[in-house]
């Protein structure tokens, strides 16, 4: 088995008693995979990403992450191999400055301040967005704290990509950008979305999840392409298939 | 700009300040904040009628505004609201302590006497404060509480309260706003809907508060800011400037230096 992989068993998991969002999850991702997470509102695609970094304790089932099972005392090391960004940016970014959110993470796990700087410089130019280092998150439009958003997790360097609608506010151009950075990140990465043409790009594999359960779990191009799955499932084809219909 | 965004803002324009790179920015986080206290200890400490010797202690103001390049009228405006509060604490003394007294030559009344002192000790404090803060990141304000080993439990909610107040003031914007433009003929927000707006504010800024807590703990957040020592070690400076205004504030406390100087000039002149 490869050194990058999360394996998740029997997940289930609702913040009510008796009404369950996750019901008996269960997949494996390894080292270069990239997988697209889809499904209608409300499926529990953000919850399924926030159970895998910690943020809900209370589960059923097990997650794994590179073999560290996931519990109260593993969760600094589980998190400092995985970058998780949120859906709004508004709650990834608090600091006064671009360079202070982005430096955030480094150096609460002590790197020293020369590699911090480092990091952060490396982190601003592979999103090409130097030019706002010193910029305030207030002074920033929304597709300029996505990206900001991204650079704080890869200040990081971690093993492990999570995204949270990672396209929304973001204007093509931008939207290009992203797709362009998940591209080049070669590690594993997992992305819930509803933009199956961003997904269809970056993705390899996707799951298509509906009333919390996996409904399939297989190649993108397979299962974007079957509109009557789709269509069962609260979702429609690509765009970019729609055209081609 | 609505006056919440006018607040957003004057809290960006703060944090802004406080990273600049000024001397007194520079100068190591529990000093700044150790003088700060000993500043407000020594002021509350004068007698309600010494107006003189507490006016000795504006010198640390004086000089902390301009060696932090601080602009004074900037920060009386952005202290409209707190400085009339704080001067209205003695504003009774006059009609209750009618007691004659003589300051300067000038004939006044006791009360007047001990309600400009106090309103004095209330806008030193409050500008110390100022400084303070407008010098200060509040992670080095949080960093430094913890060298005093205030709990870390204490010290995020103080850094979390920081951070909530401009997330409840966005939420607050983006809800009138919402409101506004669904009741175009009406001044404000008519009452019979304050309690499901209150509602809906409290549930939705606590929704982002947790978020952005969230978010700090996934990056590592423990409650503790050992990065900002990085920073600022401490160094001899640090400890100098420490000393020396702990010098001069005991010397003000002790003696009444302008009332000495006055005396001395006015000796030199008759």
């Amino acid at each position: 088995m490869s050194h990058i992989h999360i394996d998740v068993e029997h997940l289930s998991f609702g913040y009510e008693k008796g009404r369950r969002i996750l019901d008996d999850v269960s997949f494996h991702a390894g080292e270069h995979d990239s997988v697209g997470l889809v499904g209608a509102n409300g499926v529990g695609k953000s919850t399924l990403l926030k159970l895998m970094v910690g943020l809900h304790p209370g589960f059923e089932g097990a997650i794994r992450v590179e073999e560290i099972p996931l519990q109260k005392e593993t969760l600094s090391q589980i998190r400092e191999k995985i970058g998780y960004v949120f859906q709004d940016s508004d709650s990834q970014l608090f600091m006064s400055t671009a360079y202070e959110d982005i430096a955030f993470a480094p150096r609460n796990y002590g790197l020293p301040e020369k590699e911090v700087e480092r990091r952060v410089n490396e982190a601003l130019e592979t999103v090409g967005i130097s030019y706002l280092k010193d910029r305030h998150p207030y002074q920033m439009s929304g597709g300029e704290k996505k990206l900001v958003s991204i650079a704080t997790i890869l200040s990081m360097t971690p093993d492990i990509i999570l995204m949270d609608e990672p396209s929304v506010a973001l204007d093509p151009r931008n939207r290009r950008n992203l797709i362009r950075i998940l591209n080049s990140f070669e590690h594993l990465k997992i992305i819930a979305s509803h933009d199956l043409d961003m997904i269809l790009d970056t993705c390899s594999r996707t799951i298509l999840m509906a009333g919390g359960k996996i409904i399939c779990d297989g190649p993108t191009e397979e299962i974007l392409s079957d509109q009557k799955l789709l269509e069962e499932n609260g979702l429609e084809l690509p765009l970019c298939m729609q055209r081609r219909n | 700009m609505s006056k919440i965004n006018s607040a957003i803002y004057e809290i960006h324009h703060l944090e802004k300040l406080a990273s600049r790179d000024q001397w007194v920015n520079q100068i190591h986080p529990l000093v700044k904040l150790c003088l700060t206290i000993l500043y407000i200890a020594m002021v509350v400490s004068y007698s309600k009628y010494d107006l003189i010797g507490l006016a000795a202690m504006g010198v640390y103001l004086f000089i902390s505004f301009q060696l932090a390049e601080l602009s004074f009228k900037d920060a009386l405006w952005r202290l409209r609201v707190v400085l009339p509060i704080v001067c209205a604490v003695g504003i009774v003394n006059p009609f209750f302590d009618r007691i004659p007294v003589e300051i300067g030559g000038l004939h006044l009344n006791a009360g007047v006497l001990s309600m400009l002192t106090l309103m004095m000790k209330g806008s030193f404090a409050v500008l110390a404060s100022y400084i303070l803060i407008a010098t200060t990141t509040i992670e080095s304000i949080c960093y430094a509480l913890r060298l005093l080993h205030v709990p870390t439990i204490l010290v995020t909610q103080i850094l979390l309260t920081y951070r909530y107040i401009t997330l409840l003031l966005e939420e607050v914007n983006r809800i009138t706003q919402a409101y506004a433009l669904r009741a175009p003929n009406q001044k404000g927000v008519h009452f019979k809907v304050w309690g499901s707006l209150t509602g809906q504010l409290l549930l939705r800024s606590i929704d982002r508060a947790n978020d952005v807590f969230e978010s700090m703990t996934l990056r590592g957040y423990r409650g503790e800011f050992k990065y900002v020592g990085e920073k600022h070690r401490m160094r001899r400076t640090d400890l100098l400037y420490f000393a020396v205004w702990g010098l001069l504030f005991g010397l003000f406390r002790r003696i009444p230096v302008i009332l000495v100087l006055g005396n001395l000039v006015g000796g030199i002149f008759a």
